[in-house]
């Protein structure tokens, strides 16, 4: 991996958070995975050397550190473990992210500490049963009555939303009608444990199994007015903004896990024998390798030119998506090409390479679709207009 | 109290090295790293600092430029403080230790001065004594306990056969410690917010030739490097195992030499 045009920081960065993920994610992965086990040990332990928070400013208990370094952690991450990856992806894009971005002086003062520290968890209440790749039907509604938001309706597939450490969810809902006739859509902070707000834990996932995801329920929920997140009504764009800021964290999963899967086959291709030789020399092999190493430079290169414009203020939204179509589709090439390098082998569990095989899928499903991504960039493209 | 930790940047264990010009590392994509025993004893150092408020560490270092990084590394871990005496050409333990013992000097007020037991490049195990002479202080090596009192510090060395020696010692003096120090084992990782305050701590740059120790002659230089002869493939003796028995006792009387 050439990292000539990173900061020294951001190669300490790289290095530490690497010496971390295989210090201590990489022992407990398999276990955790194998027993749909999220761990809030771990994630503390995540929290200690300052995975969460990573873009905060210090006062909040971040480490106030640019976006590349950022996705460079959770590429880190994610070239060990899949599902801690999504924890702390889905922590500071979805859960920190928006608090941070739109949250009031005392909103930050009292949930940011504590999730920055790795003790506490706070999610991102989007995707409803029925509203997925069309946000616009969401269908939960928070109604105003006497200074409080009464919030019905449910949510799922929300990461860390069901965790034992989770703090809070911010829920985006229905509030009213706008003048065009739309609905208008705002974000509400509720804190788990609040009566009439019931998470269950979604088990039997096919990937990310030691990551928290939630089914939430609210049935009259009260919450105070003071609650809302930034002005009534801005829901819609909040979340935009925020998926925007997601799709580099998922386009870094995707980076991460492919130079993981890809070290994992390099090392098995140089030391499986068959006719004599390794593997790795046969040409059909290396010609594989060579392709994964290129696809994944090409990934690189892609998601830190759009850390780049995001850290200068640019327009990142067409890159970002671009980033995270191109980075979770070169995964899923990258997975499939290891474990055929694997043969029988990486069908097997004691092989880390079939849970890489596993943790890719979501990644051209979860926060934007494909085929939503590829509509993002026709659209910015003008391909519509 | 000023506590100074020694530490010296080695190519990582896993690195592949290759010789250049018969007496040279070859140093291209090499990956450098603090040495092992060093940083197990900067994170006791640190471990210490945060027992006692009034303790100040310091990291200092003999090396080319390049051993810039590995004192960010050690000041990311929580060091408060970094010397970096530049030094291009590579010099013998003797110079080095009395570079460093002339910066400690010209620093004034140190305490505790640890340093690994040795570098894991050429093991040598000789810069803390030279040091220690240099600066006319006491020097433990091998420590594996460390305790202190008002005026002193009690070690405990490991010597032969896992057996322990204490030793009181008045301070100033030099600890070279192994791994497992007052039961220190693992050194912390670099958390980020520790990457970012490293960031804005100067480093105290001396140039080796203005700590007026020239004219040191060299006890020690390199006249040729080179790599251990590749280990001969394994053996397998073949046929009835009486007679195999035989033939491997044999072996290893006559060709092995080891019965």
């Amino acid at each position: 991996m050439e990292d000539f045009e990173l900061s020294e920081e951001q190669k300490m960065i790289r290095a530490s958070i690497r010496d971390f993920a295989e210090g201590e994610i990489a022992p407990v992965a398999e276990e955790l995975d194998e027993h749909e086990q999220f761990s809030v040990e771990l994630t503390k332990k995540m929290g200690d050397i300052g995975l969460f928070g990573i873009f905060v400013n210090p006062e909040y208990g971040g480490s106030g550190l640019d976006y590349l370094s950022y996705i460079i952690a959770v590429e880190e991450v994610a070239r060990i473990d899949g599902s801690q990856a999504a924890t702390v992806a889905a922590g500071n894009s979805l859960g920190i992210g928006p608090l941070y971005y739109f949250g009031n002086q005392k909103q930050k003062e009292k949930w940011l500490p504590e999730l920055c520290r790795g003790e506490k968890l706070a999610s991102f209440g989007l995707t409803e049963p029925e509203a997925g790749s069309d946000a616009s039907a969401t269908k939960t509604t928070a109604k105003l009555e006497n200074q409080q938001w009464i919030i019905n309706g449910s949510k799922i597939f929300i990461t860390n939303s069901s965790s034992p450490i989770s703090s809070v969810c911010m829920v985006l809902a229905k509030t009213g009608k706008r003048t065009d006739g739309k609905d208008e859509l705002s974000s509400i902070l509720v804190p788990n444990g609040t009566p009439g707000f019931e998470t269950k834990t979604m088990k039997k996932k096919l990937m990310w199994r030691s990551s928290d995801t939630g089914e939430l329920y609210f049935d009259d929920c009260q919450v105070p007015e003071e609650n809302l997140l930034g002005k009534r009504g801005e829901g819609f764009h909040q979340m935009m903004e925020t998926l925007d800021n997601g799709r580099l964290a998922i386009a870094a999963m995707g980076l991460g896990g492919s130079q993981g899967a890809y070290e994992l086959a390099m090392k098995y291709s140089k030391e499986r024998h068959q006719f004599g030789v390794p593997i790795s020399t046969f040409q059909v092999n290396a010609f594989k390798l060579a392709d994964m190493a290129t696809e994944i430079e090409t990934a690189r290169a892609l998601l830190y030119k759009a850390c780049r414009m995001k850290n200068a203020g640019l327009p990142f939204s067409k890159i970002a998506a671009m980033s995270k179509l191109y980075c979770s589709e070169v995964m899923g090439r990258v997975v499939d090409h290891a474990v055929q390098l694997h043969g029988g082998y990486g069908l097997m569990k004691e092989y880390a390479v079939e849970r890489f095989y596993r943790d890719q899928k979501l990644l051209t499903i979860g926060e934007g679709t494909s085929e939503i991504q590829r509509l993002v960039i026709s659209r910015h493209i003008g391909c519509h207009s | 109290m000023n506590i100074y930790v020694c530490i010296k940047q080695v190519p990582d264990t896993e690195a592949v090295l290759n010789i250049k010009e018969g007496k040279f590392i070859n140093e291209e994509n090499i990956k450098w790293i603090i040495s092992p025993y060093d940083e197990i004893v900067l994170e006791f150092a640190l471990q210490l600092k945060e027992k006692n408020s009034d303790f100040k560490v310091t990291l200092i270092t003999v090396g080319p430029p390049r051993a810039e990084s590995t004192i960010r590394s050690g000041l990311a871990m929580g060091a408060e403080n970094a010397i970096h005496i530049e030094a291009s050409d590579y010099l013998d333990h003797k110079t080095i230790a009395k570079a460093l013992a002339q910066a400690l000097k010209n620093e004034g007020d140190f305490g505790v001065i640890f340093t690994g037991k040795q570098a894991i490049d050429d093991d040598a195990s000789l810069t803390h004594i030279y040091l220690a002479q240099s600066l006319e202080i006491p020097v433990v090596t091998n420590v594996i306990g460390f305790q202190m009192e008002a005026e002193k510090v009690i070690v405990e060395r490991e010597i032969d056969q896992g057996a322990r020696e204490k030793i009181e010692m008045s301070i100033p003096c030099v600890i070279a410690a192994t791994k497992g120090i007052n039961d220190v084992n693992e050194p912390r990782y670099a958390t980020l917010m520790g990457i970012m305050k490293a960031k804005k701590i100067p480093i105290k740059k001396i140039s080796i030739q203005d700590l007026g120790i020239e004219g040191a002659t060299p006890t020690v230089t390199t006249e040729k490097l080179e790599a251990p002869p590749e280990k001969p493939s394994g053996r397998i003796i073949e046929g009835e195992v009486t007679e195999s028995i035989k033939e491997l006792v044999r072996l290893l009387k006559d060709e092995a030499k080891v019965l």
